[in-house]
């Protein structure tokens, strides 16, 4: 006797803890190994792209903060150069290092995020916990610099909003000093766990060639073997002039992306101190005043600087006809910003180019074949946060 | 090809016929092209040993309303190989439909799904196109400049009928654009002005 068996359709998410956010899964199931899935995304679209059109290039920066809220200057950063290179203006050698100190703050912060959630996810609490205490260090620094511990609202075209406040360069170098024993910790606890391997290796196996095909960028193309880093091939602010090394991957499957993200935390601290020796005291943004307020004092004083004050925020400055593709390397992978000026005040396009979207475009073909256990572990190593995805 | 101009040398030469215009600015190589030829340029591209633009990076269109072909198409290529970036751009009408790229590069899928949500240009062989981004049974195409920023609709939920209702947009004070008139003329002429005076001097 036959019986016929119909696959099961498994609703995962909206609101569902492994999903990282809100992302509708629709998978189907043969017994417990998926045969389809289909995300639906879209239930934080806030329109992102449409906002900026309608704002000045200064009230579009905080935007940027919004999209992947766990490194949220690396999508400034990409937003400031763009803008930069239209204009064709230098940043002060400080404010690069400041920029890409804070670049290197908001990947061990992403990293520190998804490593510990993975684990989470697979099935280890402790992790979690300790990270996200380094997280909150983290978070304060950005705080002293910024104002705000997540939406900082720091990147100007032209360099950063205000200098970093006394002592904090001394407490970003001690942190520096102890944050490699908490990486350690980390790996103790999950590097060669059994269980933590077991769920982990040879799930969700990227070969190079589809890893190009499916547009990976970040750890994702880096984990099967593609030695790609934006910050070495088209280094920008001063990336260039530091030394740091790019961890490449084997097998293309969850664990090695795991191991990649663990040594790009140690790279970082090592961006971050090379950065801390090298800084000097000197300006922090542009001096040219059509472009940078002025400081405070100043307006009390001279006229000229008042008034370039009430245009810059009011009317904003203008940025001549022009497009340009930048692109940094976020946390997450290639993100980028294809910004299209027409001479007005405010950007007439500005298309973001965001390395989850087509991360989590290819979830079908990397969950295909997969039991549904494996689902948290795979979305969980894509690295996805919504905020970008959505836009 | 190692340099930008060689790469610029080599398509003119092997696209003769599928290329109008290229030009370099901002260490990028820009192509205008037309819409019937965007497969054969997007297979040659990928495929040819000396360009082996092997990813692409982002679907996106542009809104010129003004103009008579409406709709800008860009496409962003990257050469790992290379270390090359690439954007190919052609114009289109509003109602036209455009051959998908699905079949050459899995990740256009959903890029174009994007373009086909946020613009309403239509893709041609695209195995599966829905929206994407706005809600499930969403009117109009946000990203089009005719668009009002404020949306057409917005949703509450009804005390009196105990469910969440979809209105059309009330607002206590409409969105305001300003425009700013003024003799500020931006970075460029300051700049000069001021290299003028240090000849004088």
């Amino acid at each position: 006797m036959t019986k016929k068996i119909k696959n099961l359709n498994l609703n995962f998410g909206p609101q569902h803890p492994a999903a990282h956010g809100v992302l509708r899964l629709i998978l189907e199931l043969d017994g417990e190994v998926v045969e389809k899935a289909d995300p639906h995304i879209g239930l934080l679209h806030r329109g992102t792209e449409k906002l900026i059109e309608n704002k000045t290039y200064m009230q579009a920066v905080p935007y940027f903060d919004r999209l992947d809220y766990v490194a949220p200057m690396n999508q400034e950063h990409a937003f400031a150069l763009a803008i930069e290179k239209i204009l064709k203006i230098d940043v002060p050698i400080r404010a690069q290092y400041i920029r890409v100190i804070f670049c290197e703050i908001g990947r061990i912060l992403s990293h520190i995020l998804n490593v510990t959630t993975q684990a989470l996810d697979v099935g280890a609490l402790t992790p979690s916990l300790w990270g996200f205490e380094e997280r909150e260090t983290l978070m304060t620094f950005y705080e002293r610099a910024s104002g705000s511990r997540l939406h900082a609202n720091y990147f100007r075209a032209g360099g950063v909003h205000q200098d970093l406040p006394k002592g904090l360069e001394e407490d970003i170098a001690k942190f520096c000093e102890t944050f490699p024993k908490i990486i350690n910790d980390l790996e103790s606890l999950l590097t060669d766990n059994r269980i933590f391997k077991q769920r982990n290796v040879d799930i969700g196996v990227v070969t190079k060639e589809d890893a190009l095909d499916y547009s990976f960028s970040g750890v994702m193309i880096r984990g099967s073997g593609v030695p790609w880093d934006l910050r070495k091939s088209q280094p920008y602010d001063c990336y260039g002039s530091l030394d740091f090394k790019i961890p490449v991957g084997k097998n293309g499957d969850c664990y090695d992306r795991y191991l990649c993200r663990i040594e790009e935390m140690k790279e970082s601290v090592s961006i971050i101190k090379q950065c801390l020796a090298k800084m000097e005291k000197g300006p922090i943004k542009s001096l040219d005043g059509k472009i940078s307020p002025p400081p405070k004092a100043e307006i009390k004083q001279s006229m000229e600087a008042l008034i370039h004050h009430f245009k810059l925020f009011t009317e904003g400055y203008r940025v001549p006809k022009d497009e340009i593709y930048t692109a940094v390397e976020a946390p997450k992978g290639e993100f980028g910003v294809y910004l299209i000026s027409d001479g007005s005040s405010k950007p007439y396009k500005c298309k973001i180019r965001a390395p989850g979207f087509s991360h989590l475009q290819s979830m079908d073909y990397l969950i295909k074949g997969h039991m549904l256990a494996d689902v948290p572990a795979v979305l969980g190593s894509l690295d996805i946060v919504f905020g970008e995805v959505d836009r | 090809m190692k340099s930008l101009e060689d790469l610029e040398k080599k398509i003119n030469s092997e696209l003769t016929t599928k290329i109008n215009n290229t030009e370099i600015k901002h260490n990028q190589i820009y192509i205008e092209t037309d819409k019937e030829d965007i497969v054969d340029v997007a297979i040659f591209l990928k495929t040819n040993q000396d360009t082996k633009f092997r990813q692409l990076i982002d679907i996106t269109v542009v809104d010129y309303p003004e103009q008579n072909q409406r709709f800008e198409v860009v496409y962003l290529f990257l050469s790992h190989e290379f270390n090359q970036r690439l954007i190919i751009k052609y114009s289109i009408t509003e109602n036209e439909v455009i051959p998908s790229l699905t079949s050459i590069f899995p990740s256009a899928n959903w890029m174009e799904r994007e373009v086909f949500d946020m613009y309403g240009v239509s893709f041609k062989d695209h195995p599966d196109l829905r929206r994407i981004l706005t809600d499930y049974g969403f009117e109009g195409h946000p990203l089009r400049k005719d668009f009002p920023l404020t949306g057409h609709s917005e949703v509450r939920y009804s005390e009196d009928q105990k469910k969440v209702i979809s209105e059309p947009v009330k607002l206590e004070q409409n969105y305001r654009n300003f425009d700013y008139e003024s003799p500020w003329e931006g970075t460029k002429y300051i700049k000069e002005e001021i290299e003028n005076n240090d000849k004088k001097n």
